[in-house]
């Protein structure tokens, strides 16, 4: 049936979702959302509100095309269209949208490379993140200006090297993983959970004291004026060219370009993480994994070397943290031991779970959330509050002053417990993550099937439970 | 012969599990290892597949010493075993679970699987073919999507034969296959054994309680007492070996004594005297 009228047959819920109204109407979403977020009015008193609901909603819309029922072609192209085309240009109309992209992009690569170790194959991994401060300080040491050993002697790299360093960092961040292989390969469960979080402490506390005798971190200080990969000639004047006839007014071309540049290399990282997921997931390899996570003993009797592939698995993870921890350093500018404390550790892991274990669009999606409501929205919400403060806006019917609520309660300083509450949500009402991966879905499908399987039996157990 | 056990002995702390027993297997054999619970029947097959390192004694299989070697490389020699409780890997499908059971066997590159030349193409190709027909085998077509915990029992058990028959093994080790299995079910079964050895043409040890399997499938049976070997042929001279009856039977004479706790486990006779069945209190009783 290709029509896209309403049987009189079904129910308007089954009609919605027939792949002929579901497929166009992703689409129509997406552009409804790209239009309502750049429409917006930015003086409004409003606006930091408005921001909150539409910024998740257009950035959704990838996901939204992914899970869409449309031909792989039209999802692939539209999908193209809105990373190469569209996001770049809603970034030029307003470049903290561009910021949050690039910071999305960084952390679902992140949450992809745990995801491989606690998703794929079930080894809890607590101290993530020095893998990722290991790629950050590759870069930065050699290229901040800080009084480093690398600065003194001259061993400075220029920035064309920082697509050189990408590589390098996926291979030193897997040797680093691998280090922190060997010796936990012995452990399981709540063990290892610890001895990879004092891991996680381990790198951040040598990066706060390498500065002596030889000068490698400096220190708490941290790195600055780090390394940027350099910009084409043609990219400033590219970008002005196309603000001018779009009519946006962009400040600095100069900064947007980078901005862009950081934003199309972040995804191209992305896209590079995505496709390597899915190829272990979808191979000898990941069904050894997914093996181990299950059952190590039966795994190595049926002849899967179990140090070969765990040691495999933290070297996956940790590399994809190693590259990004590279573009990370040159992004920023600058880091130190506080960017790589426990709780970065800890938001990845949350979007892992919260995404859903083991799967990659969860993951993904998990990345998104998690960005948005630590960056964008609790942000958002205290911009709106202080807004209305300085309004004083009084809300109407209950004749509330705003200005009354106290400074204590601003939402920026909630995060870590909206976090919490986030999590503890998740595991009461959705253990298995907001997009559980195919084999967990499959589980629960199975276990809401079951007493379907027997309509008759339940119906006497009804009458049964009836009579008695 | 394919495999030679020599002297083996394991210890853990004062128990001594396995006491100097040598056992041999021929090629092309259907053998049982026999004895009462807790004769070290198990440990045996976990000291052959490298799960416990023996203390002391030898282990050739197939010209080489198996000794030392980790779980994995015993598999990968040739060795592919079940285990006495199913340990299947529950939320994988069956077929991947067969799928992982050749894993000895593949070519694994990490380079080839980001990659995808042709060749990985083929193999994946390969491994799923193989894995159908291995559940055919097993009489399990049709079923390779299903979650392997939720198959029924009986089901689940030929799911682990099949897991250890795609390691294409020259012995397979089959610890209690028919446990839990009606007659009818340990008949097929039985059968299962069989066309393991004439159609595959693999050796096969199996562990097994059920006497009417072992004395109706067996060639050769080895029996185990307190971690010795007490007595070997075949069916025939090991149901009339006094020294066997009395190990089933000694316990069933003393009636509560220690030993028979111990064991938890009763006889069953038929007219004329012979070992029927053994059955294990312990889990008739649960």
């Amino acid at each position: 049936m290709a029509t896209t009228t309403l049987n009189s047959k079904e129910t308007f819920r089954e009609w919605l979702f027939r792949p002929v109204v579901l497929g166009p109407l992703a689409l129509i979403y997406v552009v409804v959302a790209t239009i309502l977020l750049v429409t917006q009015d930015r003086s409004s008193l409003w606006f930091p509100l408005a921001n909150i609901c539409l910024v998740p909603l257009f950035l959704v819309s990838p996901i939204v095309v992914i899970s869409a029922p449309l031909p792989s072609k039209i999802k692939l192209s539209a999908i193209l269209v809105m990373l190469i085309v569209v996001m770049p240009l809603v970034g030029m109309y307003n470049t903290s949208y561009l910021e949050l992209a690039i910071q999305i992009s960084i952390f679902a690569g992140l949450a992809l490379g745990l995801n491989v170790v606690v998703g794929f194959a079930g080894l809890l991994d607590l101290g993530y993140v020095a893998f990722f401060a290991v790629g950050a300080y590759l870069w930065g040491s050699f290229t901040s200006s800080a009084e480093t050993v690398f600065n003194i002697n001259g061993w400075l790299v220029p920035g064309w090297t920082f697509y050189v360093f990408l590589i390098i960092g996926v291979f030193v961040a897997a040797v680093v993983g691998i280090m922190l292989g060997l010796p936990v390969l012995r452990l399981r469960g709540d063990y290892l959970a610890i001895v990879t979080l004092g891991f996680g402490e381990v790198i951040r506390v040598l990066a706060r004291n390498a500065d002596s005798p030889v000068n490698l971190t400096n220190g708490a200080q941290g790195l600055h004026n780090i390394g940027k990969p350099p910009l084409p000639g043609f990219a400033s004047d590219f970008t002005s060219a196309i603000s001018g006839a779009l009519r946006i007014r962009l400040d600095n071309p100069t900064a947007v370009s980078q901005q862009l540049l950081f934003y199309f290399i972040a995804i191209a990282i992305l896209v590079i993480v995505i496709i390597v997921s899915r190829r272990l997931l979808d191979s000898p390899i990941g069904r050894a994994w997914a093996a181990i996570r299950e059952d190590e003993v039966a795994a190595i009797a049926m002849g899967v070397p179990l140090v070969k592939m765990k040691l495999l698995a933290f070297a996956m993870g940790a590399s994809f943290a190693g590259a990004i921890g590279v573009l990370y350093a040159a992004k920023q500018t600058f880091i130190d031991p506080q960017s790589f404390v426990l709780l970065q550790s800890i938001t990845i892991l949350a979007m892992v779970i919260v995404g859903g274990m083991g799967s990659i669009k969860g993951v993904v999606l998990g990345a998104v959330i998690v960005t948005l409501l630590d960056l964008h929205i609790l942000t958002n919400l205290s911009l709106q509050l202080n807004a209305l403060k300085n309004q004083n806006f009084i809300v109407p019917i209950i004749n509330f002053p705003i200005r009354s609520i106290p400074q204590q309660l601003e939402p920026a300083k909630y995060q870590p417990f909206v976090f919490g509450l986030i999590l503890v949500l998740m595991m009461i009402f959705r253990p298995a993550g907001l997009v559980p991966s195919a084999r967990r879905k499959m589980e629960l499908q199975e276990r809401e099937d079951v007493p379907e399987e027997d309509p008759e039996i339940v119906a006497e157990a009804i009458e049964v439970g009836e009579n008695s | 012969m394919l495999l030679e056990i020599n002297n083996l002995v394991k210890s853990f702390g004062g128990i001594h599990a396995v006491r100097d027993v040598s056992i041999s297997i021929k090629e092309g054999s259907i053998s049982a290892i026999i004895g009462p619970n807790g004769a070290g029947k198990t440990t045996l097959f976990n000291l052959l597949t490298g799960i416990y390192k023996p203390d002391s004694g030898t282990i050739t299989f197939d010209g080489r010493s198996l000794v030392g070697l980790r779980p994995d490389q015993v598999n990968a020699a040739g060795v592919a075993r079940t285990f006495q409780s199913i340990r299947l890997f529950p939320t994988m499908t069956v077929l991947e679970n067969v799928m992982v059971g050749m894993h000895s066997r593949l070519r694994i590159s990490l380079v080839e699987t980001l990659l995808r030349p042709a060749s990985f193409h083929e193999q994946e190709a390969h491994v799923q073919r193989k894995a159908r027909e291995l559940l055919r085998f097993v009489g399990l077509a049709g079923k390779g999507d299903e979650l392997s915990r939720n198959l029924p029992y009986g089901d689940q058990r030929r799911v682990e034969i099949a897991r250890a028959l795609a390691s294409d093994p020259k012995l397979v080790l089959l610890d209690e296959p028919t446990a839990g299995m009606n007659p009818n079910e340990s008949n097929d079964a039985t059968a299962l054994f069989r066309r393991i050895r004439d159609e595959l043409g693999i050796t096969v040890v199996l562990i097994e309680h059920d006497m009417r399997v072992v004395m109706g499938i067996s060639e050769h049976i080895d029996v185990l007492d307190y971690g010795q070997k007490i007595a070997e042929g075949t069916p025939e001279e090991v149901r009339n070996n006094p020294r066997v009856i009395e190990a089933y039977l000694g316990r069933r004479a003393a009636g509560t004594d220690v030993e028979s706790k111990r064991d938890g486990q009763e006889l069953l006779l038929d007219d004329d005297g012979e070992v029927l069945q053994v059955v294990d209190e312990a889990e008739t009783d649960e």
